[in-house]
């Protein structure tokens, strides 16, 4: 499948963890604006492929990366290609919430911080606003200064998201984000990311065929670190053209 | 380019200078003690000065194989204690022990490897010296004295203790729990599993372990310095003095700036210590790398 | 096998009480309070205020000055080089024979640099002497608290487009207990050495004024009193190695507490 201007494109990408073959020849284009899912079973490269997409294998000296991921057409691994710009361009959510070891306030200020705003009330304009987006704010506002762990899981995930936000990107990465949290939190989660659709390219990593269903337009199937199939959401998950994908979504019942 | 990534860059080059200049260091170190010992170098063969017993640095003469040999001697006894004990002592914590038990006897054990030298010393002169002295000397020679070679391997011993058990644990812990599973499994008792899994599978581990308690035991000072004598002499049974190489260079060191000879005798000395030291430092530190990345 | 772990548990306390049963009548305030008087090595009065401070300034100086050196350098091997590349790995391996070095290594070295530099035994050439030796200390040990650190919290701050330097702002803040850990064990060892600071601090019954004035510590006014044949002098020696023991035990004791905190802390 391919799209007239994709967001992020991935052309003959090959992974090695040193003589482990992770990924394998990929080719994909993520569209813009839209939710894409990749899903796949334990151990098939999801999350290595997401980590591509703001080269967070860079400190691995293992990890041998060879093909293109062109960001809006430009190949983040050129030679001259700026890591720390391609990474503000992308938020990350992981498998588990990492706040940093600081209060929820400089959580989300941490971001803006190191990009150079210093005045105060922008800070707390801009604290305010993604805590608000990921519906935090209620439950927060009176303890902005406390530190971000003693929050429940559910609501450190939420501010992973809003940390993600400030710092203004277009596209946001999800590695199972809701696999640690309960039902409750996670239909919240995945409510946030129809809402920010409108405004971002969402890429998310799921084990749950029904998430993928609910939220993203795209899904791709990997398998043993290929992109098998790679179709919209109701066709992959209904009719899905190729063998391997069929038998891994046979027991989805829609 | 953006002022944050020259920060970035400028830090980076700044710690990769310190880094490079700290590990410079213990070249300098190196290169410092030989070419301050070279004046003694010349004028005689290393293996002259190893094998002469005979020292007289008002003569020029520097035989260092009394004091080789005290060091050996010390260091013997100090594992010959050391080892026994702590191998079964990490035995027991890592496989027997109740947790709880386990919680209170790593604690003790870390606390005694912070006692300092000299504390270690003073209970030697307090203790072990008088009970050698009176209790067990006696029933073996004829004039006994506490001060002795066995006196600096007790305190030594002791002192060595907190290494090896942990270096031990560490070792142990790298065995994977699913072998001792296994062997359990097909009826081995507790024991046999200790012994044909857990010494076997770790005997690189317990061998380098020794080692290095080796190297911490030949470069001890003070505390030995306090209960072995220093009567120069290559000792003959555990119950005489000795001086090692190391109280040599405490007791002598810092006075004998007015005879450059001397001087060089005695960093030729801790030139010795540092070659050995470091060898048998790195060399361990590797296996043991080896042996940690295998697990994982 | 419980024999063996009775031994050597009971060896610390054996020691402990030998120090304490000893050292404890001997003491008193006059000990903590005064510096010696001029015959205070042959029984006169006095006390060895200066070797407490003079232990106290060397050890809070090298740690200070390890503690500016060594951050630098665990931060280097940890965010600037890959994992397990080479030079990480061999500055490791730099660290750990350096680690094993006998403080009369140090001290002997020490002296010879001094000496080549002309400085007289000091304050400054023991801060020197002992910041060498306690390097290899917070280095292993603050790269193994670093390391503890979950991958995922350097990618949370790379995710952001950090640079590595102010990722590792982050790490350090995280790892703040185990640094000052690092700091404590460090401290203890440095108050405890004799061998490194025989020659290179020198002696002296006054408390230094500067940094180029002669100190003299806790271990080696508890070594040369000890070699005194009058009795009297001789108890004050048990007097100060207990004092040494009883700071360090309190500096190991509350290393041990905080680290534990810090790792029912970690997410
Ligand atoms: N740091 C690493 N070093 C070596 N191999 C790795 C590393 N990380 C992942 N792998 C291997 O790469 C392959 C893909 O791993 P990846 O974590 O991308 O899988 P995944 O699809 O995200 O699985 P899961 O659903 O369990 O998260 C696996 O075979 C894994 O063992
Ligand atoms: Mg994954």
């Amino acid at each position: 499948m391919t799209f007239e201007t994709p967001h992020i494109s991935v052309q003959n990408l090959n992974l090695y963890y040193g003589a482990n073959h992770a990924l394998k020849n990929i080719n994909i284009d993520i569209p813009n604006k839209k939710v894409t899912s990749f899903i796949g079973p334990s151990g098939c490269g999801k999350t290595t492929l997401l980590k591509t997409f703001n080269r967070l294998h860079d400190s691995s000296l293992e990890v041998r990366v060879e093909g293109k991921v062109l960001l809006d057409g430009e190949n983040i691994y050129d030679k001259n290609a700026e890591v720390t710009s391609i990474r503000k361009k992308m938020g990350l959510l992981s498998q588990r919430p990492f706040p940093l070891p600081m209060s929820i306030y400089d959580n989300i200020a941490y971001g803006p911080r190191i990009h150079g705003e210093r005045d105060r009330h922008k800070l707390d304009e801009i604290v305010e606003r993604h805590l608000k987006d990921v519906a935090l704010w209620p439950e927060v506002k009176d303890r902005l200064k406390s530190p971000a762990s003693r929050l429940s899981i559910g609501q450190q995930q939420r501010l992973c998201l809003a940390r993600g936000l400030a710092v203004n990107p277009e596209i946001i990465l999800g590695d199972e984000p809701t696999s640690a949290l309960d039902p409750k939190s996670t239909q919240k989660i995945e409510e946030l990311f129809i809402e920010l659709k409108e405004k971002y390219t969402i890429v998310l990593v799921t084990h749950i065929l029904r998430q993928a269903r609910r939220v993203s337009d795209y899904v791709a199937y990997i398998y043993n670190g290929e992109i098998i199939e790679f179709a919209p959401t109701e066709e992959l998950l209904l009719n899905p053209k190729q063998k391997l994908t069929q038998e891994y979504v046979k027991g989805f019942v829609s | 380019m953006n002022i944050r990534l020259i920060k970035d860059k400028l830090a980076g080059s700044t710690m990769l200078i310190l880094t490079l200049a700290s590990v410079l260091l213990a070249i300098l170190v190196g290169w410092g003690l030989y070419y301050k010992s070279l004046p003694l170098l010349e004028e005689n063969s290393v293996w002259d000065l190893l094998s002469s017993s005979v020292w007289k640095p008002s003569k020029g003469e520097f035989g260092f194989f009394a004091f080789i040999m005290g060091t050996l001697w010390v260091t013997g006894i100090a594992i010959v204690i050391a080892l026994p004990l702590c191998l079964l002592c990490a035995i027991f914590i890592s496989e027997y022990a109740h947790p709880r038990l386990r919680k209170i006897v790593v604690p003790v054990v870390d606390l005694l490897s912070g006692i300092p030298p000299v504390v270690f010393g003073v209970w030697g002169v307090l203790f072990v010296v008088p009970l050698i002295e009176d209790y067990i000397a006696p029933v073996f020679v004829d004039y006994p004295m506490g001060y002795s070679v066995l006196a600096g391997g007790i305190v030594l011993g002791v002192m060595i203790f907190p290494l090896i058990i942990s270096l031990l644990l560490e070792v142990f812990s790298a065995v994977p729990k699913e072998m001792r599973d296994a062997s359990l499994s097909m009826g081995a008792t507790q024991w046999q599993t200790v012994k044909f899994v857990l010494l076997r599978k770790s005997k690189p581990g317990i061998i380098v372990s020794v080692v290095l308690a080796v190297s911490r035991a030949f470069g001890e000072t003070i505390a030995v310095l306090m209960v072995c004598g220093s009567v120069i002499m290559v000792p003959g049974s555990v119950f005489d003095p000795g001086y090692p190489l190391p109280a040599l260079i405490a007791n002598n060191y810092g006075e004998m700036l007015s005879a450059p000879e001397y001087e060089s005798a005695l960093l030729f000395a801790a030139f010795l210590l540092f070659v050995i030291i470091f060898l048998f430092n790195a060399i361990s530190r590797i296996v043991l790398g080896r042996i940690k990345r295998k697990i994982e | 096998m419980v024999f063996a772990t009775v031994i050597i548990v009971g060896s610390f306390f054996l020691i402990v009480g030998t120090i304490v049963s000893k050292g404890f009548p001997a003491l008193s305030w006059e000990m903590l309070s005064e510096i010696p008087s001029g015959d205070f090595y042959m029984g006169g009065e006095g006390g060895i205020l200066n070797s407490i401070l003079g232990s106290l300034y060397i050890a809070a100086g090298s740690s200070l000055l390890a503690l500016i050196i060594s951050v630098p350098i665990v931060i280097y091997i940890n965010m600037y080089l890959k994992k397990s590349s080479w030079m990480g790995n061999l500055t490791r391996l730099g660290y750990d024979v350096l680690f094993g070095m006998p403080s009369i290594v140090y001290g002997a070295f020490g002296f010879t640099l001094m000496i080549y530099l002309g400085m007289r035994a000091s304050l400054l050439g023991g801060i020197v002497t002992v910041t060498l030796l306690i390097i290899p200390i917070m280095v292993r040990t603050m790269d193994e608290v670093i390391r503890t650190v979950p991958k995922e919290l350097f990618d949370a701050s790379y995710s952001l487009g950090a640079t590595r330097l102010e990722t590792s702002r982050v790490v350090l803040k995280q790892v703040a207990p185990g640094i000052l850990t690092a700091v404590l064990l460090a401290f203890g060892r440095g108050i405890g050495d004799v061998a490194s600071v025989m020659f290179t601090a020198g002696f002296s019954n006054d408390i230094p004024k500067s940094l180029e004035d002669p100190a003299s510590t806790l271990p080696l006014a508890v070594f040369n009193q000890l070699s005194s044949p009058v009795e009297e002098v001789q108890s004050r020696a048990y007097a100060a190695a207990l004092v040494l023991t009883i700071i360090v035990l309190l500096i190991s004791i509350s290393a041990r507490v905080l680290s534990k905190r810090l790792s029912k802390n970690k997410i």
